[in-house]
């Protein structure tokens, strides 16, 4: 049962995209550390820091693209989950670093001490222990999911009503998140990590090892993805996307449908976030900003919502590409953004890879026909010729 | 003598006296409505006259303000919702045509199937031999066979309501709701859409929405006319056609 659902998730270009991303798992550590940094194929490590980073970002439009390509539901909120699942990771990080911040208090991280709180607030107990921070990295954005979702799904909210509403809990959390009594470093966040699992954050070795995680990651997420799209719930989800009403007299719970596939979505993008967290070395609340959850929409249109791989591609074609611009023109990088999503709608609206399988589809059926043709061709012949006897 | 507990007793569908309104309008004005197991009935009337707003109390998408609707005199459908009422064993056809447009014809019947809706029964589930010959024979009696690997984006109108019918067919319901099935077919798709409802209603009850009276004719069926959120007149086509309410409500005009 296990096994044909896995084995169902291995399509032509899944295959493909899972074998490159194992494949850089083990090359881009490798040339970064076994290579002399005067070799032509060193990667150095801010490089290393900053593809582990792309590749967060490309699980998160995996798990947008999951929700929105497939089911319909266009979520503008998914930086929320992403950035949750940051602040669990974040939260045992500052645990880790004892004694050795600024004030030297071996338990409160040194925000606390700073607000002259006297005793760890209960929510971050537990936080010390790796499997547990670990566990809550999943549990945290898929529990709100859940709840946000058991109340928009059941209550039908559709559309665009369900896209504002995503985006107005984003920026709720974005208001409670700055607050300082919250208890979660208020507006400069948690920051200043020693080390995780023993081994210190800034070190090449552990940022390789990070790097490593997320590739690995992103390729797992995608053969759960690809297993879930293919399987007959997968068509399900098609559709609800395309004729909702249909699926539900058809005697389907939509409501339980959606839900089950936002949650799963919204557990990715915390994994995504934890993974991120110890490569940029910060989180904040920033990352709950609306416009971040905008972003990630506009890296799944540019690769091609609906394709699984597509959002992957977006999303590191479109970060490098801010990489780029706000290095080499800092102050068009917005108008970049902005008008790459007008073109993409206007002149590619499948995306990236959807236009480059549409075109493929296309040429086999221009192929298939012409063939037809050869075959008629060459068939009237013979009519003649028995025509002739 | 059949008492009105009889009635109900036999009835596969059972509406009494059911009213709505949509913001004063009354959509459903004391409706009451019974179809028996195994019957082929067609409903006629005006455009307002209530014939798509009681299917969509049937199937639980609205509800009545008063008045029993009751399934197999036992289950009261105006506290189910859509996919409670769908598992029960009533199927609905819209007046558009909706199908799975990116998907094959086959996947179309695939999820139709009356099988475990639930999300784990479907993250799982494989084709069982089973349920590839009863999509084959659902396949054969649509006459879609030789289109089952197409989108069904690219079937015609016609073959796209044939889809819907054998999508309902594949959920296998007592009771299945057509909503105008030949809108738009073509003579001779209309002649065989009739026979195929007919080939239906032997093992199940259908009720058909339908505007076109010689499809009406062909079905050669009981017929019911509302209007005005209630029933007008009901027998035979040649005595409803005949009834001279119904030549002034509907017919006639």
């Amino acid at each position: 049962m296990i096994s044909g659902f896995v084995f169902r998730a291995l399509e032509g270009k899944i295959v493909v995209a899972i074998a490159i991303l194992l494949g850089i798992a083990i090359l881009v550590p490798a040339l970064n550390l076994l290579t002399p940094p005067d070799s032509a194929l060193h990667i150095p490590t801010y490089a290393v820091s900053l593809f582990g980073k792309y590749l967060c970002y490309a699980l998160l439009a995996l798990a947008l693209d999951l929700v929105w390509g497939y089911c319909g539901i266009l979520s503008l909120g998914h930086g929320a989950f992403f950035a949750l699942g940051g602040y669990a990771m974040g939260m045992y990080l500052m645990r880790q670093i004892g004694s050795r911040g600024v004030y030297g208090n071996p338990v409160l991280p040194d925000f606390m001490v700073f607000l002259n709180w006297k005793e760890l607030p209960w929510f971050w107990h537990g936080f010390d222990w790796f499997v547990f921070a670990m566990a809550m990295v999943v549990v945290v954005p898929g529990l709100l999911a859940f709840i946000f979702g058991w109340f928009a799904f059941r209550s039908r909210v559709n559309g665009v009503y369900l896209s504002i509403i995503t985006q107005a809990m984003t920026y709720a959390l974005l208001l409670a998140f700055f607050r300082n009594d919250m208890g979660f470093g208020g507006n400069n966040g948690l920051t200043d990590f020693k080390d995780i699992l023993g081994f210190p954050v800034q070190a090449d070795g552990t940022r390789a090892v990070l790097f490593a995680m997320s590739a690995i990651m992103l390729a797992l997420c995608l053969l759960i993805a690809s297993a879930i799209v293919r399987s007959k719930f997968g068509k399900v989800l098609v559709g609800v996307r395309d004729a909702e009403s249909r699926v539900r007299f058809l005697g389907f719970r939509v409501e339980n449908i959606k839900l089950f596939t936002f949650v799963v979505s919204a557990m990715m993008a915390g994994i995504a976030g934890a993974l991120f967290v110890p490569q940029v070395g910060i989180i904040n609340p920033g990352e709950f900003a609306p416009a971040n959850s905008i972003e990630v929409v506009v890296w799944t249109a540019v690769g091609g919502r609906g394709t699984l791989v597509g959002p992957i591609i977006g999303a590191v074609l479109v970060n490098a590409g801010k990489s780029f611009f706000t290095g080499a023109f800092p102050e068009i990088w917005l108008y970049a953004l902005g008008g790459l999503f007008i073109a993409v709608t206007l002149f590619l609206p499948k995306g990236i890879v959807g236009t480059v399988q549409h075109g493929l589809k296309a040429r086999k059926a221009i192929k298939a026909a012409a063939e037809a043709e050869k075959g008629r061709d060459e068939a009237a012949p013979v009519v003649q010729a028995q025509a002739a006897e | 003598m059949n008492t009105i507990s009889e009635t109900r007793q036999k009835s596969l569908l059972y509406l009494e006296n059911v009213s709505v309104s949509f913001d004063g309008f009354k959509a459903l004005n004391s409706l009451s409505f019974v179809v028996e197991p195994g019957e082929l009935r067609a409903i006629i009337g005006p455009n307002g006259a209530g014939k798509t707003t009681m299917m969509d109390i049937i199937t639980g998408k609205t509800r009545p303000d008063t008045g029993t609707v009751l399934f197999e005199d036992a289950i009261d459908l105006t506290k189910k919702d859509e996919a409670d009422i769908a598992q029960l064993g009533i199927g609905r056809k819209f007046q558009k045509p909706t199908v799975f447009e990116s998907h094959t014809v086959w996947d179309n019947l695939e999820l139709a199937l009356n099988r475990d809706r639930g999300v784990f029964a479907t993250l799982f589930y494989t084709l069982s031999p089973e349920d590839k010959a009863r999509i084959e024979e659902i396949l054969s009696t649509i006459r879609l066979s030789h289109r089952k690997d197409e989108l069904a984006a690219n079937l015609s109108h016609g073959q796209k309501q044939w889809l819907e019918i054998g999508m309902l067919l594949a959920q296998e319901p007592k009771l299945l709701l057509v909503d105008e099935p030949v809108a738009g077919m073509t003579d001779a798709e209309t002649a065989e859409t009739a026979e195929l409802l007919k080939e239906i209603a032997k093992t199940r009850s259908v009720v058909v929405v339908e505007h076109d009276m010689g499809f009406i004719r062909e079905l050669g069926v009981k017929v019911t006319c509302l209007a005005e959120g209630s029933v007008l007149a009901e027998g035979s086509i040649d005595f409803v056609s005949n009834d001279p309410k119904v030549i002034e409500n509907y017919l006639g005009r």
